[in-house]
C-alpha cells in the first residue's frame, strides 16, 4: 500500500515527475548509448582482421599502416615497391601474401586491386571467410567484386558496368575501361563491405594511358591492346601475410623493419589496435566521463525537484504523521519515491536507447562502417542502471533529511 | 494509573514552545471518560492545537502526565508515542484531511499501516471501510474514487471514517465543521455521533464554535482547563 501511494503522489506531480523522469531517462539513454558506441566501434575495429599475422606497407607508423590498409581511413604516405613485394613473397616464412592496391574510387567507395588470393586469405570475427550472396570471384580483367553496402547503395547487380575514377573524390574518370560486376559480397560489417575489389592487373590497366597520376593528352589505347600486355605493377600499397608459423612472425616482422632495399613496415594487426585503443583511450574516457556528468547532472535535478516539492507536501506529511507514521517513515517514503523515479528513468532510458539503436544502427552503419549490434543488454549495463538507481536513492537522502526535520517540527499540525 | 473510567487524563502539565523561555501553557487537570462526548470550546490561539499535539504525542510535556487509556505517554519513546497514537486515537483536521491522489479505501485503511493492533481488530478491512462508508452516508462504489475528487463534505466523511476503522477508543476531532456548510455540518456531526456512539469511542472534538455545544454531553471552555503563563526565568 505505501508503494501504491508512492506511486499515487507521483502521478499526483505528473508534470514534474515527468520531466525529472524524462531527464534521468535521456542521461540513462545517453550514457549507455555512448558506452555502445565505445564498445562497438571497439568490437568493429578487432573483428574487422583475424589470421593475417602481418600487415605490410612503406613505412609509417603502425596505426597509419593498419587504418589505411584494412579501414581504408587516410592514405598511404607511400608504396610498397612490386620488387620489395616479391622478395619478402619468396621468404620461406611467408605461407601467404595478399597484395593490396589503393587510390581509386568509385562513387564514395573506395576501389581496391587485388588477387583473387584475397577471397581465401582476409578473415573477420574470428575467422570468419567472405562469401558471396551473389555471382563469382573476377575471372576476367575487368571484372569486380563489390561489397554488401556498395551494391545496396548503388543499386548494383551481377552485370552492371562500373566506371573506376581516378583518385578519391576525384572528377576524372577511367571511362575507357569499364568494369562490370561479376560478383558481391555477404554484408560482412567491415570496410569490405563498402570496397570495390578489383585485380591487380585492372589497376595496372586502367593506368596504362596515365603517368605521375594525371592522363598522357591524347593517348588512348584499346582494351584489346591492354589485354595482351603484361600488367606488371610497379607497387601496391601494402600486404597482408601470413606466416607459416607463429613463431616466425616476430623474426619475418623484425627483418622486414630492417630491410635495406626500401624503408618498409612490418605490423602485428592485433599490437597496432592496442595501440590504436591506447591513443583514443583518452578520448574515450573523456566521452564516459562527460556522459556520467550528464547522469549526475539528472539525478541533481530530481533532488532539486524533491526539494521543490516538499514545501507543498507538508500537509501530505502531515496527514502521514498524525496516522501513526514515525519520521521515518516520511524518510523512507522520500527514498523510495526517488528510487521510483530513477528505476522508470532507467528503464525508460533503456527503452530510448534500443529505439535509438533501431533507427541509427542503418544510419551510423552507412555513415561510419559502425555496425551496432543490438543485443540483450549486458551485465554492464544492467549494474549502470542498478548504480544509476542506488545513486538516486543516496542524493535523495539530502531533501529526505529535510522532509524528515519539518515532519518532526511539524507534527500533524501544519499550517501553511 | 487512570481511573479506569477515564480514557484521557491530563495531570499538572506544562509546556513551553520551542524557543520560548518565558512562555507557556499549563493544564492543571482534564480528563474525558470513556463513551463521553465532549467539545471544548476555545478562540484562535488559546492553544487548542498545542493541547492536541500532547495529547497525541507528537510534542512533549516538560512537566506533569498525560495518559491515554491508562498508558503515561511520557514513558513511551518517540516511536512507540507514534505506533500509540495510531493505535489508540482516531483523527479528524478542519480540511485537507486525506491524501488527494490516494483513492478513498487506501486514505480510510492508512492508520492501519502503522497500528498493527488496531489492524487485528477488524476482520475484513476493506468490508469494514464500505460498511463505514455507508453508515456515514457516502455514496456506493466511492472506495476507488481518488479522495481529491471528492466535495468537501464527502472527504470529511472519508475522514471520519478513517478516524473510526479498526475502533480506536479515543476520536480527536479538531474543527472538522468548519469548512461545511451549515446543512452539511448537521448531517456530518449526527453521523458522527451516531458512529461513535455505536463503537462506544469517546470523542473530543475542538471548535470556537459555541452554538454545537447542546449536541454533547460535556462542554469545556479552553480558558477553564489552561493557564496561559507569563515567567520571568
Amino acid at each position: 500500500m505505501i508503494l501504491r501511494l508512492a506511486f499515487g503522489s507521483l502521478i499526483a506531480r505528473a508534470l514534474t515527475v515527468g520531466m525529472t523522469i524524462l531527464a534521468i531517462a535521456l542521461s540513462v539513454a545517453l550514457f549507455l548509448g555512448v558506452e555502445k558506441v565505445r564498445t562497438g566501434a571497439k568490437a568493429s575495429f578487432a573483428d574487422t582482421i583475424s589470421g593475417t599475422d602481418l600487415i605490410v606497407g612503406a613505412r609509417s607508423g603502425s596505426v597509419q599502416l593498419l587504418l589505411y590498409s584494412v579501414f581504408r581511413i587516410g592514405n598511404a604516405t607511400n608504396n610498397l615497391t612490386w620488387e620489395s613485394y616479391q622478395d619478402i613473397a619468396a621468404r620461406p616464412e611467408v605461407d601467404w601474401i595478399v597484395p593490396i592496391s589503393l587510390g581509386d574510387s568509385h562513387r564514395q567507395f573506395r576501389v581496391m586491386g587485388t588477387t583473387t588470393a584475397f577471397f581465401d586469405r582476409y578473415k573477420y570475427r574470428s575467422g570468419q571467410s567472405l562469401a558471396m550472396s551473389d555471382g563469382v570471384v573476377m575471372s576476367d580483367l575487368f571484372d569486380t567484386v563489390i561489397g554488401a553496402d556498395v551494391a545496396a547503395t548503388l543499386g548494383y547487380k551481377i552485370g552492371d558496368p562500373i566506371v573506376v575514377a581516378h583518385g578519391l573524390a576525384s572528377f576524372t574518370e577511367h571511362e575507357d575501361q569499364p568494369f562490370r560486376v561479376s560478383g558481391i559480397l555477404e554484408k560482412t560489417g567491415t570496410p569490405v563491405d563498402r570496397t570495390v575489389i578489383v585485380s591487380l592487373k585492372a589497376i595496372e590497366a586502367i593506368h596504362v594511358d596515365w603517368k605521375s597520376g594525371a592522363k598522357i593528352p591524347g593517348k588512348s589505347t584499346s582494351v584489346d591492346v591492354i589485354r595482351k600486355m603484361k600488367l606488371e605493377p610497379q607497387a601496391v600499397t601494402a600486404a597482408l601475410v601470413g606466416v607459416k608459423g607463429r613463431l616466425q612472425v616476430f623474426g619475418l616482422q623484425r627483418s622486414i623493419n630492417e630491410y635495406k632495399q626500401e624503408p618498409l613496415l612490418a605490423i602485428l594487426p592485433g599490437v597496432a589496435l592496442q595501440e590504436l585503443w591506447q591513443i583514443v583511450g583518452i578520448a574515450e574516457i573523456a566521452l564516459i566521463g562527460v556522459s556520467a556528468m550528464v547522469v549526475i547532472t539528472a539525478l541533481i535535478g530530481m533532488m532539486a525537484t524533491i526539494f521543490s516539492s516538499l514545501n507543498e507536501r507538508r500537509r501530505e506529511m502531515a496527514i502521514f504523521r498524525a496516522m501513526g507514521a514515525r519520521p521515518r517513515v516520511i524518510l523512507g517514503l522520500l527514498i523510495l519515491e526517488a528510487t521510483l523515479m530513477a528505476a522508470i528513468g532507467a528503464i525508460l532510458g533503456l527503452a530510448l536507447l534500443y529505439i535509438g539503436l533501431f533507427i541509427a544502427q542503418p544510419l551510423v552503419d552507412s555513415a561510419f562502417g559502425l555496425w551496432l549490434p543490438i543485443e540483450a543488454p549486458s551485465i554492464r549495463e544492467l549494474w549502470v542502471l542498478v548504480g544509476v538507481i542506488v545513486a538516486s536513492a543516496i542524493v535523495s537522502l539530502v531533501p529526505a533529511l529535510r522532509a524528515y526535520r519539518l515532519s518532526l517540527a511539524d507534527g500533524m499540525m501544519v499550517k501553511i | 494509573m487512570a481511573d479506569k473510567a477515564s480514557i484521557l487524563k491530563l495531570t499538572d502539565v506544562k509546556y513551553r514552545w520551542p524557543g520560548q523561555t518565558s512562555f507557556g501553557i499549563s493544564i492543571p487537570a482534564f480528563d474525558l471518560k470513556v463513551g463521553e462526548t465532549v467539545l471544548l470550546l476555545g478562540e484562535s490561539g488559546s492553544g487548542k492545537s498545542t493541547l492536541l499535539s500532547l495529547i497525541c504525542g507528537t510534542v512533549s510535556a516538560d512537566r506533569g502526565a498525560i495518559s491515554v487509556s491508562g498508558t503515561d505517554i511520557a514513558s513511551l519513546s518517540a516511536g512507540q508515542r507514534d505506533r500509540f497514537r495510531a493505535e489508540q486515537i482516531g483523527l479528524i483536521f478542519q480540511q485537507f484531511n486525506l491524501l488527494p491522489y490516494a483513492s478513498v479505501l487506501d486514505n480510510i485503511l492508512l492508520p492501519l499501516q502503522f497500528s498493527p493492533d488496531r489492524r487485528k481488530r477488524v476482520a475484513s478491512v476493506k468490508e469494514e471501510a464500505e460498511t463505514l462508508c455507508q453508515n456515514l452516508g457516502l455514496p456506493d462504489n466511492v472506495m476507488n474514487v481518488r479522495a481529491g475528487t471528492l466535495s468537501v463534505g464527502q472527504q470529511q466523511r472519508v475522514a471520519a471514517a478513517r478516524a473510526l476503522i479498526g475502533t480506536p477508543p479515543l476520536l480527536i476531532a479538531d474543527e472538522p465543521t468548519s469548512a461545511l456548510d451549515a446543512a452539511t455540518q448537521k448531517t456530518f456531526l449526527q453521523l458522527l455521533f451516531a458512529q461513535s456512539r455505536a463503537h462506544n469511542t469517546t470523542l473530543l472534538m475542538v471548535s470556537h464554535d459555541a452554538r454545537l455545544a447542546d449536541q454533547f454531553d460535556r462542554v469545556v471552555q479552553m480558558s477553564d482547563i489552561t493557564k496561559t503563563e507569563r515567567e520571568n526565568t
